[in-house]
Order: structure tokens, then sequence, then C-alpha cells
């Protein structure tokens, strides 16, 4: 027989492989695409008063975010205030205390909870908080947003504190330290930089999201107060002046996601490095 | 009881006060956690109860015909789920269409060609990506992409395929099409992430016995390889497909949001979670809202399917490996 | 009944009383002649210099301490030392006359082919793993290939144990049966040169004693290279053997010479157990 290296077969190779290659660039060209377009376009819209002024009624020009950049904060303020402990101890719980059937259970039912599409989860926000008190809030908003941090805050804390050696555990008890003392003591703080990474990236996450806060938060021109009213917050600025026939909106659109993307991949850079750096870094 | 022969505590050690004290603060600390974790299956609980309570009113109106009709028209107290079950799905069809071969595609030039440093660099820029918001990838999908899509896809497309019913009618940028594109986007860092990772758990060993056979290098990866990591992908791609189920602003904001089942690609149409964005907040009447809730059931339901046959599948490579 | 192999050894000379002298360099006999070879790992030299004429239809081993270098030396010789990054070859490797490393690769891979220490058969059929690296190299035509496969089986003396189970998983088979597999999927391509890195390290003796038997019946058929740690097997099998250490070639010649006077002082501590 005779078998030698048929030049098809070469071309194929380096035709595929190229391919690859290409598909490689084509991806990292759309990021960059994104990145660019929106900085560009957004930073040109970009202006003192767009941090500083209320938006202005339909029609005039000008006008700004303020409002929505508070609100953002408001609303992720009471998310955290819900989502983050809960998930915490939980993760705790799970990492911690445990049996093997529970955790089983709960781990499926927190994966569950993260396949939750978000609109849906606004919809029980809806029924939960804004019917009962029969209108829109920062409250809604931040609960909606809030229940979508549980499962990420349940996942890292677990994950972080398994990371920790057992000898430091072992350690602590062998002082005489009880169990609780020797999580909150010694296990926590020797996971801290991941728990504060994976927080980054959590609140990253629910910074972004739109959809449960179109009919929680609801949306507000002027400047809210207190909790129970509703609220404006950056990403539904931008979703309602995107879609507005105003070119002067569209403008603030590109400003607004771009100080909104600027601080979404800022948190998510920042945290993936502490990550990157931190002590449980050798057990991925 | 009798008299103890055990020596009196030391001074130093605490008194049986402060170690009870100690010990209530220790059996808190369990319950407070466990009162957590039981929270989270209730708050779970919950969310699946009052979906299911609020759709009533629509399923006793309409029964399981809400979900086979294609009449949507709120102002006659008519609703039909079935344009909205047809965007989601056509829409997620297509955005896997496009992302998958350019995710695997991607993922196996980072596996298996890039050096580990580019690898990594780039897989960290990938993975940036899927960060993104989804309110962004909108912007960027009316304002860039739609555009783009009027004056050159669009044209190619009739002009090439116009005799496919796929690509027929009038076009205004807003369509199945634009939505399955910004979608694909969205979904292709989840499918380079994952099957990278199960391409590189593929063994050394596996690839060099082909090498040194005299295959390819190519051959080596789409013959040996990748079957290797097949299930792992394909776990990838119902991850993905998940997300594109679920997408609700990007869409939205390019899809048309008209509820009509049209054969052609290039046709305004509508998904579920559009819908629910768009109508929810000023829906008015407890059919409507109920028939939304319903709408938000049914895509719950598709989700949590999807995401579980993922992790079954992801876990099984991973494991096999391991 | 004796194995071929017992037989040649039992009609052997006696060891020779003549003073040593290298065997001549006939360059008709030379399947891959290796000239001047050095390997880099980076900027850390792992081979120096290394001169070598490995003999056609014969067996030549490698023998060592751990990390001399010899099967780094064996895998320039398939050039599968350039899965590695940043590594960097000098020298040249004649494969009958022609310079391998200006070969394309893939094609010195079908003519020099490899077996690996530990058995790495494919989540394949038996008859799949075989008919492989026939499949891959255009060997479409059905019985052709069943034909090869057979052959490949019988020469690895695997066939018997399989036949009936060729479309079973090669995963079923035991650690000796698999490696007798890697063997016949190597030799269904026809190799000119097969180069072996330490087969039998993880296998029993039963096992070895099986592979060692087939590689003496298949000499005939190719070039045997094959390194090892163990010297015994290099008596037995080889009919050249050259010792490395350290990344250097120290001495080669007649398995016989090596073991029973070898010429420089290194191999003789080596073989006499002085160290490694």
């Amino acid at each position: 027989m005779v078998m030698t290296i048929s030049p098809k077969r070469k071309l194929v190779n380096s035709l595929m492989l190229s391919l690859s290659a290409v598909c490689t660039v084509l991806v990292i060209g759309v990021l960059f695409f994104i990145l660019g377009y929106l900085l560009y376009h957004g930073a040109r819209s970009l202006n003192f008063q767009f941090f500083t002024s209320l938006p202005k009624p339909s029609g005039e020009t000008g006008g700004g975010m303020a409002n929505a950049i508070v609100g953002s904060f408001k609303v992720l303020l009471v998310a955290t205030l819900i989502g983050v402990p809960l998930g915490f101890l939980a993760g705790v719980y799970l990492a911690e205390y445990s049996g093997k059937t529970f955790a089983f259970v709960l781990r499926y039912v927190i994966d569950l909870l993260n396949g939750v599409p978000s609109i849906v989860i606004g919809i029980v926000a809806y029924a939960l908080v804004v019917r009962p008190m029969k209108h829109f809030s920062a409250l809604a908003g931040g609960v909606a947003l809030g229940i979508m941090m549980i499962p990420i805050a349940v996942r890292t804390t677990e994950e972080f504190l398994r990371a920790v050696p057992n000898a430091l555990r072992e350690g602590s008890l062998a002082l005489g330290a009880t169990k609780a003392k020797t999580i909150f003591s010694v296990v926590v703080p020797a996971a801290i930089s991941g728990l504060i990474s994976g927080l980054m990236l959590n609140l990253a996450r629910v910074a972004g999201e739109t959809a449960p806060l179109l009919f929680t938060a609801l949306g507000n021109m002027f400047w809210s107060r207190g909790w129970t009213e509703p609220i404006a917050t950056l990403p539904v600025m931008i979703y309602n002046y995107a879609i507005a026939p105003d070119e002067d909106l569209h403008q603030q659109a590109w400003a607004a996601g771009f100080v909104l993307l600027a601080l979404v991949l800022a948190v998510n850079v920042t945290a993936k490095m502490i990550i990157m750096r931190g002590p449980a870094a050798s057990r991925r | 009881m009798a008299t103890s022969t055990i020596p009196a505590r030391s001074p130093q050690f605490p008194l049986a006060g402060f170690a009870r004290r100690i010990k209530a603060w220790d059996e808190m600390a369990y319950f407070v956690t466990l009162a957590s974790a039981v929270s989270i299956l209730t708050i779970v609980g919950l969310i699946v109860f009052e979906l299911w309570i609020s759709s009533q009113p629509t399923v006793k109106t309409f029964g399981w015909s809400f979900l086979t009709s294609s009449r949507w028209d709120p102002n006659s107290g008519k609703f039909g789920a079935l344009p909205f079950i047809y965007g989601t799905c056509v829409t997620a069809f297509l955005a896997l269409l496009i992302a998958v071969p350019f995710g695997v595609m991607a993922s196996i030039f980072l596996a298996e060609l890039a050096p580990p440093r580019l690898s990594n660099v780039l897989t960290f820029l990938i993975e940036l990506l899927a960060a993104v918001p989804s309110v962004i990838y909108g912007l960027i999908g009316i304002f860039v992409l739609l555009p783009l899509i009027r004056s050159y896809l669009a044209p190619v497309l009739t002009g090439v395929f116009g005799f496919l019913p796929l690509f027929q009618g009038d076009f205004y940028g807003v369509s199945f099409l634009s939505a399955g594109l910004v979608l694909s986007i969205m979904v292709v860092p989840f499918i380079i992430s994952v099957s990278r990772e199960v391409l590189l758990a593929v063994p050394v060993d596996q690839r060099e016995a082909a090498l040194a056979l005299g295959t390819t290098k190519w051959e080596t990866t789409w013959q040996i390889v990748l079957p290797n990591a097949k299930v792992g992908i394909i776990g990838s791609i119902f991850l993905a497909l998940a997300r594109a189920l679920g997408e609700t602003m990007a869409v939205t904001m390019v899809i048309g949001n008209t509820p009509k089942i049209s054969a052609s690609l290039l046709a305004p149409g509508y998904s579920i979670a559009a819908v629910i964005a768009n109508e929810f907040a000023e829906a008015s009447g407890d059919l409507y809202v109920s028939s939304l809730i319903f709408l938000g059931l049914v895509l719950f339901g598709l989700t949590i399917v999807i995401n579980a046959l993922a992790r079954i599948l992801i876990l099984t490579t991973t494991r096999r490996s391991a | 009944m004796a194995t071929p192999r017992q037989q040649l050894v039992n009609e052997a000379d006696p060891p020779s009383t003549t003073p040593y002298e290298p065997p001549a360099r006939d360059t008709s006999r030379c399947k891959l002649g290796v000239k001047d070879l050095s390997f880099y790992y980076g900027s850390f030299q792992a081979l120096h210099n290394i001169g070598i004429d490995i003999t056609r239809n014969k067996i030549t081993a490698f023998i060592g301490p751990s990390g001399c270098g010899k099967s780094t030396f064996l895998r320039t010789m398939n050039r599968m030392n350039e899965t590695v990054r940043n590594t960097r070859v000098e020298g040249e490797i004649l494969l009958d006359g022609e310079n391998i490393l200006k070969m394309d690769v893939t094609d010195v891979r079908r003519r020099v082919g490899m077996v690996f220490q530990k058995s790495n058969p494919f989540p394949k059929t038996i008859f799949d793993n075989v008919a492989y690296g026939l499949r891959v190299n255009g060997v479409r035509n059905q019985s052709v290939v069943e034909e090869a496969v057979e052959k490949s089986l019988e020469r690895a003396a695997l066939w018997a144990e399989v036949k009936d189970k060729l479309n079973k998983p090669a995963s079923a088979l035991s650690g000796g049966q698999q490696q007798r597999l890697c063997i016949a999927r190597a030799l269904a391509v026809e190799p000119e040169v097969l180069l072996l890195d330490e087969p039998c390290s993880a296998l029993d003796p039963i096992a070895t004693r099986k592979i060692e038997d087939l590689l003496f019946e298949i000499k005939s058929l190719t070039t045997i290279v094959i390194v090892t740690h163990n010297m015994q097997q290099a008596a037995r099998l080889a009919d050249y053997t050259g010792f490395f250490l350290m990344g250097k070639l120290i001495e080669f010649d007649d398995t016989r010479k090596i073991f029973q006077n070898p010429s420089v002082k290194e191999t003789e501590d080596y073989v006499t157990g002085r160290f490694g």
C-alpha cells in the first residue's frame, strides 16, 4: 500500500486551522468593536451635565441622568442587603454544616434559581411586592435584583470557603474554639479576598440588569424620595432613551451605556484579578 | 450523683455560664445558616407557586389551547402564546446556528493552537463579552447592527436566496434575523469558554497517539480530540440555548415586537421575554396580566429543562476526564 | 518449543576475545543516520552532539539512568518533540539519506512510528483503533483495511485473543493487551522504523515477555529502536545498544560488547550496577 501525506490533506489542515484562528479573531474583534464604538459615541456625549442634572421633559434638549445614577445605587443597595446575607449564610451552611443529601437538593434548587430568566424574576417581584404595595418602588426593584444575587452569592461563598485548607479549621478547633467561632473568625477571613471578588462579580452582573426593573422599580424623571417610590435606574433609562424617537436622547443613551459598561467591566476585571492572585488560585 | 474525683476547674478557664453562652452562639450560628438555606428553598418554591397561581385565570379561560393559539389581541381579550413561542424558538435557533460553528472553531484555536499565554489572555477577553449587559447589546443592535443588516446583509440575502420563503417580504430592520444575530454574539462566549475547557481536559496522550501515526493536526483535533469532548461541547450549546431563550432586552430592542408568525426571517416578530418586558407594566385586566404571567411560566419551565440537561452533560465530561 | 529468539540465543557465539573495534559505518545498512544532533528545551541543552547509525532490520536499544536524554532523543526521531513549545533541534537526522527535519512532519511520522510508555488506545473499537492510521492515510477499500488489520494484529501477537471481539471497545482489554493493540495500530501504517519508549515499564513480566517475543519477530519487517531502563531487556532483545548519560551518547556498539566488554568506564560502571 502506498501511503503518503496527500497535498489535499495538507491543504485541509492549513485551511481549517487558519479558519479557527479567523473565528477567534472575529469574536475578539466584535468585543473590541463594541467597546470601541461605545467609547467613541459615549465619551463624546458625556458631559458634566450628564452626571448632575435631571432628565429634561421631552422636546427639550440637554439634561442628564443624575437621578438614574443615584437610583441604580439605591436599588443595588437594597439588592445587596437582601441577596448577600442570605446567599452568604446559605453558602456557609453548605460548606461547613450540611449533610450530603440536603446539600445536593439545595445546590440543585439554587442552580434552578440561577437559570430563571430575569424577566420572570421581575414578574415574581411584581407579584410579591408591587401588587400588595399597590405601586412601583425601589424596594421592589431591590427585591428582584436581590433574588438574582442569591445563587451566585451561595456558589462563590461555598467555593471559596471550601478552598480554605482544613488545617486551619483543625488548628482553631484544637485550641478550644467552637465551630461557629472557627468559621467566622478563621475560615471566612482566610477566604475574604475570594468572597469580596465574588461579591463584586455578582454586583456587576445585576447592575446591568434591565428586565426585572421594568415593572418593579419602573422609572422616574425626577428624584425619588425614600424607598417606596418608583425610581430611575441607569439600564432602564438607556432602554427608554434608545427606543425614543429623539436623537438627543439617543446621545444620552450612548453616554449612559458607556458609563454602565465602564463600571461593569472595571468591576469585573478587578474582581477577576483578585481571584487570580488569591490563595484559592492554586486550588483551581 | 457520686462525688466527682475530677479536680475543680482551673480559674483561667471559663465559668460554666460563659461556656453555655458560647454553646448557644454556636447553635444559633448553625440555625441561622440553616434558616438562610431554607429561606432560599422557600423563595424558589414561592416563585413557582406565585407564577402558577397568577396564571390560573388564563389557564381556566383558555386551557392548553393557549399554547397553540396564535391570536394575541388584548383589546378583544384574545390571548394566544404561539407567536411568542415561535419567535423565542426561531431566534434562539438562529443564534445557535451562527454561534456554534464560530464558537467551536474559536475554542479549537484557543485550546489546540494558541500558545498558553495567548490563549489565557484571549479567553479572559472573550469572557468579558459575557459580562456586557444585555441593554448595551440592544443599543449596539439598534444603532449599529440594524443599519448594517439593512444596508449589506438583507440585500444579499434577498438577492441570492430571495426565492426561499425564508428571505421574502419587506425588511424594516427589526426582524427575527436581527434578533438572532444579536443573540448569537451574546451566547458565543459561553460556547467558547466551556468548549475550550472540555477540549483542554482531553488527555495529551490521545493527541500524541494520533500524531505518531502520521495524522495532521487538524485531523487529530477533528477525529480524536473533538469526539472525546463532544458531550461537554453539547452541554455548552445547551447552556447557550438557555441563555438565548431567556434573553430579554437585546431581543426586544431589535425584534420588532409584532405578535405574528412569519416564515420569513426578515419579518418582525416577538418573543416571550420581549412581550412580557413591553406589555407587562401597562397590562390591565386580570386575563391580560395572567396571560403574560403564564407565558413567563412557560419560559421558566423551558429554561429549567434545558439548564438541567446542560449540567448533566457538562458534569459527565469533566468527571470522566478527572 | 523454543521461540525463534530463544533458539538464536542458544546458538550464540561465545564472547569475543579479539580487541574492540567500533563497527564500520556501512551506510548501505543504515536506516536512520543521526549526525551531530543537539536538542534544546528553551536555553537548556538536553542533547549534546549525538551521532549514531541505526542499522536496518535490527533492534537498537538505548539505555541509561533517568533523565539521561534517551527518551528525548527517541522523540526527536519522529519529531514528536515539536509538540512541546520552545524547543530547538540542531543537526541532521537522515532517513534513507533524507533529512527528516526538512520533510513534511506528518509524512515523517507515518514512516517512523511510535509506541508510548503508557498504552493510549483511542476510545474506539479494537478494529477501529488499528484501522485508524490506515483510514487517515487514505486507505478506503474496506477489504484492504480488514486484511491489514488482521495482519497487524497477528504480528502484534494479539489476533487470536481479539479476533472474535473486534467490535468491542479497546478499553475492555488488559494493560498488556492494550499495549499490543498500540503496537498493532502502529504497525498497520507499515512504518519503516518503529520507536518504542519503555513500552513494558507499566506491564507485568508475562505481558513484557509477550511483547519482547513479538518485537523479535517483527524486526525483519521494520527497524526497531527501543528505549528501556531495564538493562536485562536490552541484553535480551537488542542487536546494538547505546548508552546515554547526561544528554551525551557515551558508547554505542554490539549489545554483547556493551554488556560484556565495554570500552568506556562510565558504560562499565552502569552495566555492572555501580550507579544508575
